[in-house]
């Protein structure tokens, strides 16, 4: 067996068993590392077919970040696993994929496609035609992209975001507007007499 | 056994079952049905980039990039909200978000 060969079944095993335990961990924290866990083998996955900047984006995008948001609401939630025993939803849960994956199965077996893989074109590395697509056929899909991302960002920060009244804030405009003569007073007190707030 | 495309689509199409076997088996849990979809949208992405390799062309692995930014948004969001109500409610489960009922 070739090293690639071994590679995708030590990855695909590894994925399908993650993911389960995703699904039927006892805790929330659990769960969360075991998803780490999928994505990090759904890497290598990428890598193996040739994807190597997606599976880097694999690597970063859940890995690093929405990973650890997870982690952080789970952390900050602290809510256990709610909602009664698993055992109760299991049929339904079976019964569900069992349809599903029936559905999949008359799918692949109605006409799945054939032949060898073909390899992607020569000379140039994955990353770099990613790149020939997104800004050149791809260029307005990839602007709504960013402008998807910096609308869930404002809407995350204003969902999340608590007013806290009596907090002292830094007034910067305040700050820049005031003058010498308004903020400052040189007096010559008589002695023994000292400086009063209202002495003016 | 050399492995070939049908694989990768075996294995995505394993991997979307099982989450929807998660949304359904943890539907009282918010947070957990949030990890299965990221679930269900890493098994729709092994398709896509499994065809894309397949049949040479990077497009595919476009629609990766798209599907990994919305499914970043969707997170970011849905955790939000998850925060929010849990402010107001004090819990998460999903049988207290019934107020539309009235």
């Amino acid at each position: 067996m070739a090293a690639p060969d071994l590679f995708f079944w030590l990855c695909s095993a590894v994925l399908m068993l993650s993911s389960v335990f995703v699904v039927s961990a006892r805790s929330l924290v659990h769960a969360v590392f075991f998803l780490i866990l999928a994505f990090l083998n759904a890497a290598g996955l990428f890598i193996l077919l040739g994807a190597e900047f997606l599976g880097m984006m694999m690597l970063i995008v859940y890995v690093g970040a929405v990973a650890v948001l997870f982690l952080f609401v789970v952390m900050t939630l602290d809510t256990g696993r709610p909602g009664g025993s698993l055992r109760a939803r299991l049929p339904a849960a079976l019964a569900a994929g069992a349809i599903l994956l029936l559905e999949l199965a008359f799918v692949a077996v109605a006409g799945g496609p054939g032949g060898s893989p073909e390899p992607l074109p020569g000379g140039v590395s994955n990353t770099r035609a990613l790149g020939r697509l997104i800004y050149t056929d791809y260029a307005a899909l990839f602007e709504l992209a960013g402008a998807i991302l910096l609308v869930a960002m404002i809407g995350a920060i204003v969902l999340a975001h608590r007013y806290r009244p009596g907090v002292r804030r830094q007034n910067p405009v305040r700050q820049f507007v005031r003058r010498q003569g308004e903020s400052v007073r040189l007096e010559d007190p008589a002695v023994g007499a000292g400086v009063s707030e209202q002495g003016r | 056994m050399t492995v070939t495309l049908a694989h990768y689509l075996i294995l995505g199409g394993a991997v979307f079952t099982v989450g929807i076997v998660g949304i359904v088996l943890n539907r009282r849990n918010v947070i957990m049905i949030l990890m299965a979809i990221e679930l269900l949208l890493l098994a729709v992405n092994l398709n896509l980039v499994a065809f894309s390799a397949h049949l040479g062309d990077p497009a595919g692995q476009v629609f990766t990039l798209f599907v990994l930014t919305v499914a970043a948004a969707e997170a970011a969001v849905g955790l939000a909200i998850l925060v929010v109500f849990f402010r107001l409610r004090g819990t998460i489960a999903v049988e207290d978000i019934q107020d539309l009922k009235g």
